[in-house]
């Protein structure tokens, strides 16, 4: 992702606005060191979108609030570079880093029900950051907020401004989560799973809100999301993650036209249609997510892969360019489209026809 | 669910804590009136068997004396040759023992939670280890004991506070919080401990919640987080403990003010005892356990008039 | 036998999930870098080391409440003076040779009195306890096993027995139960167990109610119960073992305060009754000496106070190796 190589300290206002170099966290556990994030690097233009998508468990919160410094220093250890308008953050004191927060990086989390503290009124929520950051008195900050909740759609937001969050639905109160994180107009928005707690019909309303708010305030955004179905009109690039590693990331229509990641196509099968109930977390992938404690030499995905071979167990892939194509990274050995997988893809498919015949009716395949 | 089924449970509460301090009377071995007035003539004997109705079945002498209980008549101290109103004295020992309740209430709040709110903030460091293991110790000292410790070091030995007696605080105000000091103390250790350590596992659990790194991520600063945002959801658990603890202060204040010869209740119900007079005693009993009833009953009320949450089903 | 004791309720429950997505991932994840000032988040995954250890403290408890109960149960043959017999002219005076605890008011040894005052204490906060667990740990366990009417009849009834404060109700249930003046000894030490022991059962019952509740709840009862076991016998064989931690861990605690309420009751005059010793009317008594003679409070006050932590630690060791959810109290 390092292929639009800024010049450190250039004009703020060109270049990348974030640019993330071999970033790693270790955790202090009882049971060992924790990698939950390993060697990632990645890139965002201003305005722009990054896709980050994983299944549960593959790093994509801790590598989010890695970026926004708000994991706990006692356990966290972090290594690598944040650059944020040309500037590294990764070293900030949480003095430091409480200049930046909300108005220059802002963060929504997944669960409505729990973002908000339940016993103060949400009005009073988005004017304390109004008030702090930007030395608003009592009655601009309070109008400021009234407009914040129009904007974010919250009918009758005058009224609203003195209700808890307990009055509210889950979608009214990420709007209300979305509006507290824009209320200082930050240059990057965090969604770590923005959409996830919701119903289906509400999840393309708050998606839509965020495209619409990022546009007009010509924010960056980074959606962290295990369902590729989100991202896929949505961000401009997408960064695959498992295991705490970048396992695939391209252009987003690269990514779906030329996938070249096992897992990559895994999680394409398992995009949840329409018909699927809500909530369903993304359960196609056979196996178990793969332990961050030591981990193995080889590829983190080979136990569930179904095109894994020897060399998979022993050695790690990579993370490469696609031939032709510097935007294209991948992580694989086999990529879906080599001879070796292909070979394997059609075994599998002529032994599921045979077992389909044969009356099981089992498709729940790959 | 509101206040009607509140105070119904109320009312069946107090008829029942009532209820069983007239079966206390019952309880007695052998005919009461020989222990209430073992020396008394037989004239006497039946003045007080009128009085206490004892040849009534117990329903009926609840009910009288029930009665009498909320007009304001709770018995008699019955001596050889008289008897006097035992409403008489409540009237100034209810206040006394609430007074030394609420200043021992105050000074223990006003250490548990900045201590609890930091320890938690500090999970893990010295100051918490610190912090958390006094005050397990702290549960672990009988009031009792450490109100003669207290006596001993701090009256008798280094004369820093008086160590018994009751001012009025409108007689000599410097006087009577001097002397509120050690039995206030005595009370106060307990429940920090009681406090501090539920405040703290409190807010290490609320600290936890999404809305206060939601705070954090918009820049609030440490102080504002901890005091604003954490302590505000944690201090309404607190506050149901310190409705139930009221009943260890209440039974610790009865002992303090035995110890610091403080003319509350305590000392009320210790003279009853010793003296063998089991009406009033019978009496103090129930306006103890009222006390406590109406306490949580209160402290009910104010959780739902302080959490929102609770507060907007109700109008609902 | 026992039946499936298994003091790890997490595990089962994550490893009978079986789905290919660990949901105790999830937990760990939710629970990441929350908290604000560098609070380290726990690890619902991992025991952590500290956890139900018993440790260097917890080893110094059991050695404190080992000598004390050793001591008590070996008083009669122990080289102890009688702790009646009164010393004239020693009266009230610290420790000294013969007397290494010093004498009370009326010249009798300190040492031999603390000892036989751990008997009526020891019996009294173990009697008050175990009546407690008996009656609250049998209402507990038949209401949180059957549910239903009994539950509904019985627990707002036990509850009500909280309407009162603990010491108040205590007081008042000796005072009466004990208030003819020829009471004996024993007969005393029985009513002050019986009226303590009756403050217990509530939280002991409910303690017991929650625990088991949830413990009913689980996969190998509802399956004992498909294949047809009697009720009864899966509450006594498969529920109890498994809940008995959580009472034992409260009746810890429970044994303290009880033995502390009787120094109140002591305070009122109706605990144990002189001459005969506890370490609730030893400290009681000798406020009336607190002038002259400091030690007789101070030293009866250190060993009370060192046996109530000592329980208290174990207590609270027994909770968390067992993972005890104290629940509502
Ligand atoms: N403080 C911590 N201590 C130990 N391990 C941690 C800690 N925080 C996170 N982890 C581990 O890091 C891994 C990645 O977690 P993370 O929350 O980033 O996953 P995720 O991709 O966001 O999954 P989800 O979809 O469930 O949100 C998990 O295995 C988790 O157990
Ligand atoms: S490297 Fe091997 S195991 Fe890993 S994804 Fe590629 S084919 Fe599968
Ligand atoms: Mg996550």
């Amino acid at each position: 992702m390092t292929s639009e190589e800024t010049p450190v300290g250039t004009l703020p206002g060109t270049g990348a606005l974030l640019d993330v170099r071999d970033l790693s966290t270790k955790f202090d556990s009882p049971r060992g060191a924790v990698r939950a994030v390993s060697n990632v690097s990645l890139s965002l233009e201003r305005g722009q979108t990054l896709g980050i998508v994983g299944e549960s468990g593959s790093g994509k919160s801790v590598l989010s609030r890695t970026i926004m410094g708000l994991l706990p220093r006692s356990t966290a250890s972090v290594t690598g570079e944040i650059i944020f308008e040309g500037e590294d953050i990764s070293g900030f004191s949480d003095d430091q880093y409480r200049q930046f927060w909300g108005t220059e990086m802002a963060m929504i989390f997944q669960d409505p029900m729990t973002a908000l503290n339940p016993v103060m009124k949400i009005g009073k929520q988005i004017t304390e950051s109004l008030r702090r950051h930007m030395g608003m008195d009592r009655t601009t900050a309070h109008d400021t907020a009234v407009e914040l909740l129009r904007s974010v759609r919250i009918p009758e937001p005058a009224k609203r401004f003195d209700v808890y969050p307990h009055q509210l639905s889950g979608g009214m109160r990420q709007r209300v989560v979305i509006a507290v994180a824009l209320a200082c107009g930050p240059r990057l928005l965090l969604a770590d799973e923005p959409t996830t707690a919701l119903d289906v019909t509400i999840q393309a309303q708050i998606l839509d809100l965020l495209e619409d708010q990022q546009r007009e305030r010509y924010m960056a955004m980074i959606l962290v999301t295990h369902d590729l179905g989100v991202v896929a009109g949505r961000a401009h690039k997408i960064a695959v993650m498992y295991a705490g590693r970048i396992v695939e990331s391209a252009p987003t229509r690269k990514l779906f036209a030329d996938m070249k990641m096992p897992y990559t196509e895994a999680l394409m099968s398992a995009i949840p249609r329409l018909d699927a109930p809500p909530h369903t977390k993304l359960s196609a992938i056979r196996g178990r997510p793969p332990q961050l404690v030591n981990p193995g030499p080889g590829c983190a995905f080979a136990p569930r892969c179904p095109y894994a071979r020897d060399l998979c167990s022993e050695e790690r892939p990579v993370l490469r360019p696609v031939e032709d194509d510097p935007d294209h990274l991948f992580a694989c050995h086999y990529p879906v489209d080599s001879a070796e997988s292909i070979e394997i893809k059609d075994h599998l498919r002529a032994e599921q026809m045979v077992a389909e015949a044969a009356g099981g009716g089992d498709s729940d395949g790959w | 669910m509101g206040l009607l089924r509140r105070l119904l449970q109320l009312i069946v509460t107090v008829v029942a804590v009532t209820f069983f301090s007239a079966l206390l009377l019952q309880l007695l071995p052998g005919d009461p009136v020989e222990v209430l007035a073992p020396f008394s003539s037989e004239e006497q004997r039946d003045v007080i068997r009128e009085d206490l109705g004892l040849d009534d079945p117990f329903v009926v002498r609840y009910a009288g004396w029930l009665g009498g209980f909320v007009t304001g008549d709770m018995g008699n101290y019955y001596t050889v040759s008289s008897k006097r109103p035992v409403s008489d004295r409540v009237a100034d020992a209810l206040p006394i023992s609430l007074q030394l309740m609420i200043y021992s209430q105050l000074i223990s709040l006003a250490f548990a939670i900045p201590v609890g709110v930091y320890a938690a903030a500090r999970k893990g460091r010295i100051f918490d280890k610190f912090s958390n293991a006094t005050a397990f110790a702290m549960l672990a000292i009988p009031n009792f004991a450490l109100a003669l410790l207290l006596q001993y070091f701090l009256g008798v030995k280094w004369q820093l506070f008086p160590t018994s007696g009751y001012t009025k605080i409108t007689e000599d105000p410097s006087m009577h919080f001097q002397q509120m000091v050690l039995p206030c103390v005595t009370l106060a250790v307990g429940q920090f401990a009681v406090y501090m350590r539920l405040l703290r596992s409190d807010m290490i659990a609320t600290l936890q919640q999404d809305f206060i790194l939601l705070a954090k991520s918009k820049g609030m600063s440490s102080r504002r987080i901890l005091f604003r945002h954490a302590l505000r959801p944690s201090s309404l658990t607190l506050l149901t403990v310190a409705g139930l603890s009221v009943g260890t202060l209440i039974g610790g204040a009865l002992i303090v003010e035995v110890l610091f010869q403080i003319p509350g209740m305590g000392l009320m119900l210790a003279e009853a005892i010793a003296t063998r007079q089991m009406v009033a005693f019978q009496s103090l009993i129930a306006i103890v356990a009222i006390l406590y009833v109406l306490v949580n009953f209160g402290v009910d009320l104010l959780y739902s008039a302080l959490d929102p949450r609770i507060r907007h089903d109700r109008t609902r | 036998m026992t039946e499936h004791v298994d003091p790890d309720p997490e595990h089962t429950e994550a490893e009978t999930r079986g789905v290919g997505l660990a949901p105790s991932v999830i937990g760990t994840a939710e629970a990441v870098g929350v908290a604000i000032g560098d609070t380290v988040p726990e690890d619902p995954e991992g025991k952590p080391d500290a956890k139900g250890k018993i440790g260097i403290g917890g080893w110094l408890a059991i050695s404190w409440l080992g000598l004390i109960v050793a001591l008590a149960l070996l008083a009669p043959v122990l080289p102890l003076h009688d702790p009646l017999e009164q010393f004239s002219g020693l009266a009230s005076s610290g420790p000294q040779t013969g007397h290494p605890l010093g004498t009370d008011a009326l010249g009798r040894d300190m040492l031999s009195r603390v000892i036989w005052g751990s008997r009526a204490s020891l019996a009294i906060g173990l009697g008050a306890i175990t009546f407690g667990m008996l009656i609250g740990g049998f209402l507990g366990l038949v209401t949180g096993f059957f549910k239903g009417r009994v539950d509904a009849i019985v627990t707002p009834l036990m509850s009500l027995l909280l309407a009162i404060p603990q010491f108040v109700l205590a007081l008042s249930l000796v005072t009466v139960l004990a208030a003819s003046a020829d009471v004996s000894d024993t007969r005393r030490i029985l009513v002050v167990i019986l009226g303590l022991g009756i403050t217990t059962i509530p939280i002991l019952g409910r303690i017991t109610r929650a625990n088991t509740f949830s413990w009913s709840e689980r996969e190998f009862v509802t399956a004992a119960e498909a294949v047809g076991a009697r009720k009864g016998r899966i509450m006594i064989r498969s529920v109890l073992p498994n809940v008995f931690p959580a009472m034992l861990s409260i009746a810890m605690l429970g044994v303290g305060l009880a033995m502390i309420a009787e120094g109140g009751l002591s305070v009122f005059g109706v605990g144990v009754q002189l001459p005969q010793p506890s370490w609730g009317n030893i400290i009681a008594e000798g406020r009336n000496q607190l002038r002259r003679a400091p030690h007789i409070v101070i030293f009866t006050s250190v060993v009370l106070f060192l046996t109530v932590l000592a329980l208290n630690f174990l207590g609270d060791v027994i909770s968390k190796r067992f993972d005890v959810r104290e629940g509502q109290l």
